[in-house]
Order: C-alpha cells, then sequence, then structure tokens
C-alpha cells in the first residue's frame, strides 16, 4: 500500500493509511526524499496515527528517512504515535533520537512554521 | 473462541503484517486490552522479521493456553535456519549479525512474560514466548 504525499506550500505530509510493509517503507523513504528534491520542500510531516506496531524496521527507516531530509536542508516531525505503539517501542528498546516528534498534524505543522520562522 | 492453532507460514515482508494482525485480533478474542495487545503484535512484528532475516522462511504459531487460573497467548516462532551460534549474545542488548535489528531478542523478552529460546547451528531457532492475562 503506497503512503499519498500531500504537498502544502513549503510542507510536504505523508499520511500512513494502514499498517506497511517493508516494501511499502522503504518506496516512502525513496518517494518522499525524490519529491523534497523536486519541490525544494522545507519541512515533512509523516503522520503515523495509522501505524498499528512500531517494530525496529519501521522505526529504523524512519529515522532514516528524517536524517536523509536533514541532509537536504528540511525538517521532519513524526505525528501521531499511539500510546500503546509508544509504550511497546520504549519496552522494545526503540528510540527516535534526533528526530521531531509531536502529537498530531496541527501541533506538527506548527513546529514547522516556528521554526521556519526562526531562520529568517 | 478458537481453541486450535493458528499457523502463520512466514515467506516475505507481507507476512509480518499478516502474522502480527492475527496475532492481535487473538489477543482482543481474549480480553487483553489495547496495550496489551499492541506488545503482543509488536512482539510478533520483531520474531516474524527475524524469521524473515536470519532463516528466510519459518512459521508462527499462536495458541490460547491456559495456567494457573489465567488465560494468556502463546506464540511460537520456529525456523530451519542457520541457528544461533550463540545465544547469551543473542540477547544482549545492542547486538545483531544482520547489522540492521540488535534490538530484536532481548526487546521480545521485554514485552513478554515468558521467554524461552532453543537453536541448533545448522537446525534452525525456535522462539516460545506467552503474554499472560493480568
Amino acid at each position: 500500500m503506497e503512503v499519498p504525499i500531500l504537498k502544502q506550500g513549503d510542507v510536504l505530509i505523508a499520511t500512513f493509511q494502514a499498517a506497511l510493509s517493508d516494501a511499502d517503507l522503504n518506496q516512502l523513504r525513496s518517494g518522499l526524499v525524490q519529491k523534497v528534491v523536486r519541490f525544494r520542500s522545507r519541512g515533512v510531516i509523516v503522520d503515523v496515527t495509522a501505524m498499528d506496531v512500531m517494530d525496529s524496521f519501521a522505526s529504523r527507516t524512519l529515522r532514516e528517512i528524517a536524517h536523509m531530509i536533514r541532509l537536504r536542508g528540511a525538517d521532519t516531525v513524526i505525528v501521531g504515535i499511539q500510546p500503546e505503539v509508544a509504550l511497546a517501542m520504549v519496552q522494545l528498546g526503540l528510540t527516535l533520537e534526533g528526530v521531531a516528534t509531536a502529537l498530531d498534524l496541527e501541533e506538527g505543522l506548527a513546529y514547522l512554521n516556528q521554526k521556519f520562522a526562526t531562520m529568517h | 473462541m478458537s481453541d486450535g492453532e493458528i499457523q502463520v507460514a512466514i515467506n516475505s515482508d507481507q507476512d509480518i503484517i499478516l502474522a502480527r494482525q492475527k496475532g492481535r485480533a487473538l489477543a482482543a478474542e481474549l480480553g487483553f486490552g489495547a496495550s496489551d495487545a499492541t506488545l503482543i503484535a509488536t512482539a510478533i512484528s520483531e520474531l516474524a522479521r527475524n524469521i524473515v532475516s536470519y532463516a528466510r522462511r519459518g512459521e508462527i504459531a499462536l495458541k490460547i493456553v491456559n495456567g494457573a487460573g489465567r488465560q494468556g497467548l502463546s506464540i511460537v516462532a520456529s525456523d530451519r535456519g542457520p541457528g544461533i551460534p550463540d545465544i547469551r549474545q543473542a540477547l544482549r542488548d545492542g547486538f545483531s549479525t544482520s547489522g540492521s535489528l540488535g534490538m530484536g531478542l532481548p526487546g521480545v523478552r521485554r514485552l513478554m512474560d515468558e521467554f524461552e529460546i532453543t537453536s541448533s547451528p545448522g537446525l534452525g531457532t525456535t522462539v516460545a514466548v506467552k503474554k499472560w492475562k493480568h
């Protein structure tokens, strides 16, 4: 299942619709990075509200996405990690170190707008 | 309520999702709360991932078990892959031979209540875990 990527001004928004396979996650990674380059985006929001499980592969891929986009000079925010998913991640020992997170889409956008404002 | 064993063949990354969805459904059927169901689904995802990464193919068996006055969910992940030469090392946090996981087994042990592993080099690996309803 492909993750739709929406362009809204300087920001790209990728919203998970369901559980993603490893192949889907890899596709998202390359798709997002390509679009950040093409649209010269300054920010990316990945909405994982619909993600049932965040295992080692998923969190590693999200970290990679954020770091690749950082190298393009843009910021990534992961939003919508569900409380029970967060609990499982902590017990499993997974972190999203160095990656910004926010409660939901609205707060993610607010975070990016604040970042853009301080850059001027 | 299903009393038989549910077996899920693990041959690809798609099967990882199928296995954890079946595990979550069974956990819900047993009356586990949303948090525990997610812990169970996450453990299944990691175990299935180990099969795909190290052995390519294997199986996950899910079963309702009865203990001392309580019910639980048993998950057995088995493969006929290369096996783990040093189990103690594999259970240490941060250890990985495929360079990708590193969290797998010690993490799964923390997610579940019971954890057993048997492995023979060249013959395969079986990881059996259980989660009890509290």
